[in-house]
């Protein structure tokens, strides 16, 4: 699709094993068990409040800054726990980026700041040509940069929705993590971004490991390798993992009763 | 599509003239079938102020008879062109906006009721301040000036010096108490400290001046005057209005500028560092501008805690300082005889002062219109 995505690099393994997530006291997803594919894309889909937001920041220790949250179970990345003791969630946030259900460019940053953002923040010393090579890279990854090369000092506010969320898409990668989450990133787009971000998606898996929540079957049968289907049995009762297959499977012959009526739009 | 925006933009540039455009209203003309009318009965634009002149001229008339007087005049005014044109309303375009009619002019009323004091108070500083506000004024202290003449240099510069110093304590204490009660407190100590910023923000002026002396006292003995006596007095004052002003403004910071810098693996303290205070700055500034504004006219912790003194003494540190303020109180509380020159030269100080806020409040929004949120 685009020519900043010609060279492949490996990306990282995800094993999870006996994840349980908590919100104080309530119990908010129970066991989950998988294993997430380097270099592909995985979807999660289920219905609201099955925990899938939950999961998704559990895996780049985004959970625990809600007051009161907390994990048990383990999150190997490449081999190393990210939940061991002495494992600093800062540097597991390096690695793993993530991109939010609503853009959010910072409001006091240009474009081009917004890209550099993490750079910047981190302050690693970069040369200006060198952020710049960075910038032009991670916008033309996100398939933005003829949209906003004349203009990369103007506000990040001044884009549209869809272009806020590739910006922030852009943001995520120029840190160049290794797993990138995104939680439901085309639900404030209409279909031509949509198809855009999908189509990023299906570049972005070259470098990256990539996990997407959706509520778009469509979207999830199109542009994933694997769907992980969550649900709950009762309201009130924690969210669990009910079926990871490849995504043909999951939408033509899933094992389970639930995943298939759900896919098939039969509920309960 | 695009002929349909353009169509749009085109009918708002005409509406926005205040004309229809021509064919919209020749259907409307033409309309015989049974759909609902958008377009009601309308008074005139001039109506409503065509009424209150007509209801003033005639009020002035029957007072005029009875005896004169403005407050009775604007009251009676104001109150029958209401109850006029709410009726008028009602006949010609329904309750509805007759309805919106009389809220607008309660609204407008109180808001005018409002800005009364205001501008008189400026009035009255202005016009009774100019008597003597010349090129001497700042170029002179009181120093062996007795009667006519002298200056309020000393005091100006007593009144920056000491604001200025509050100024340099509280305003980062203030802010920073502000990120550790928004961004890192957390249950029972932050509910008790946020209680007693609120209690704080309630304590007298005079209170606070009692306290900087009482401190000073201890360490240099009684009768102890200095200019930053006053200037901890202030600060005990000021801490409290920006801490709440600093923590209202980190409240609206949206969660997810700060998820959105945590997810790039930027630390916590670089995230409020670089993300939620330039994103608030604009608030945080004009906060700290309203608490400078509270303070820099305080008189009563002043008195008792940097006196009185004739001279220009830019050294906090080093013995009495005059402020405006305390200037303007002992010029109009003791003057001597003739009192006119001190009465004129209290009135002076007091549109100096006036001024010096407004400078000041300028500068804030210069600084937060330069480095605040950039929406363009
Ligand atoms: N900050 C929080 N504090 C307490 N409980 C929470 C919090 N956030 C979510 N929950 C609860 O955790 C459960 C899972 O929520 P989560 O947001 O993960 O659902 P979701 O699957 O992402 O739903 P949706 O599809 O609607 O986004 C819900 O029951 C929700 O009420
Ligand atoms: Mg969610």
């Amino acid at each position: 699709m685009t020519t900043a995505t010609a060279s492949a690099t490996e990306a990282k393994r995800v094993e999870v094993s006996d994840l349980d997530i908590y919100y104080g006291s309530f119990h908010a997803v129970k066991s989950v068990t998988m294993t997430i594919q380097p270099n592909k894309v995985t979807a999660i889909i289920g219905s609201s409040g099955c925990g899938k937001s939950t999961f998704l920041r559990s895996l780049n220790r985004m959970h625990e800054l809600v007051e009161g949250a907390r994990v048990e179970g383990s999150v190997i990345l490449d081999g190393q726990d990210i939940y061991a003791a002495d494992v600093d969630s800062v540097m597991v946030r390096r690695q793993v980026g993530m991109v939010f259900q609503n853009p959010n460019p910072f409001p006091t940053m240009s474009i081009g700041d917004n890209v550099a953002a993490g750079l910047r923040l981190n302050s690693r010393k970069a040369k200006k040509d060198e952020l710049d090579e960075i910038v032009e890279r991670s916008l033309r990854g996100a398939n933005l940069w003829e949209e906003v090369k004349e203009r990369l000092d103007r506000p990040g506010s001044s884009l549209s929705g869809g272009q806020q969320q590739r910006l922030c898409i852009a943001r995520a990668i120029a840190v160049q993590p290794e797993v990138l989450l995104m939680d439901e990133p085309c639900s404030a787009l209409d279909p031509v971004a949509t198809l855009a971000i999908e189509d990023l998606i299906g570049d972005l898996k070259n470098n990256y490991t990539i996990v997407i929540v959706t509520h778009n079957m469509q979207q999830a049968a199109r542009a994933s390798d694997f769907t992980a289907f969550f649900n709950l049995e009762n309201s009130g009762d924690p969210g669990q993992l009910v079926e990871l297959d490849r995504t043909d499977t999951i939408f033509s012959n899933p094992e389970n009763k639930a995943t298939e009526d759900y896919v098939s739009g039969r509920f309960g | 599509m695009r002929e349909r925006a353009t169509e749009r933009e085109r009918r708002y540039e005409v509406e926005r003239d205040g004309r229809e455009p021509e064919d919209e209203r020749g259907r409307e003309a033409g309309t015989t079938d049974a759909r609902t009318p958008l377009v009601g009965g309308s008074l005139p634009r001039w109506g409503p102020w065509a009424v209150f002149s007509g209801v003033t001229a005639a009020v002035a008339g029957v007072l005029s008879v009875l005896g004169f007087n403005v407050a009775l005049l604007a009251v009676a005014s104001v109150v029958l062109t209401g109850a006029i044109i709410y009726g008028w309303a009602r006949a010609v375009e329904g309750r509805r906006k007759a309805t919106d009619r009389a809220i607008t002019i309660a609204v407008s009323s109180a808001f005018a009721l409002a800005l009364t004091p205001l501008i008189s108070l400026l009035f009255t500083v202005t016009s009774r301040g100019l008597a003597r506000f010349d090129v001497q004024l700042f170029t002179e202290s009181m120093r062996g000036v007795l009667g006519e003449g002298g200056g309020i240099q000393h005091a100006i510069v007593g009144t920056l010096v000491i604001t200025g110093v509050a100024t340099a304590a509280s305003v980062p204490i203030g802010i920073m108490a502000a990120i550790y009660l928004h961004e890192y407190g957390r249950g029972r100590l932050k509910r008790a400290l946020t209680f007693f910023v609120d209690v704080m923000t309630g304590i007298p002026s005079i209170v606070a001046g009692l306290f900087a002396y009482a401190l000073f006292v201890l360490i240099y003995g009684p009768g102890i005057r200095l200019g930053v006596m006053g200037a901890v007095a202030l600060s005990v004052l000021m801490i409290p209005i920006v801490v709440r002003s600093t923590e209202e403004m980190l409240r609206v910071v949206p969660n997810g500028l700060r998820e959105a810098s945590y997810a790039l693996g930027v630390p916590k303290w670089r995230t409020i560092v670089k993300v939620v205070l330039p994103t608030s700055f604009a608030g945080i500034v004009s906060g700290a501008m309203i608490a400078v504004a509270r303070i820099i006219g305080e008189t009563a912790p002043l008195l008792i805690t940097t006196g009185v003194f004739n001279s220009v003494n830019f050294n906090p540190f080093d013995g009495r300082m005059e402020n405006l303020a305390v200037f303007a109180y002992n010029e109009y509380a003791t003057p001597g005889i003739p009192n006119e020159p001190y009465i004129d030269r209290a009135w002076a100080a007091a549109l100096t002062l006036l001024l010096i806020v407004m400078i000041l409040f300028f500068v804030a929004r210069l600084i937060s219109a330069r480095f605040g949120v950039k929406t363009r």
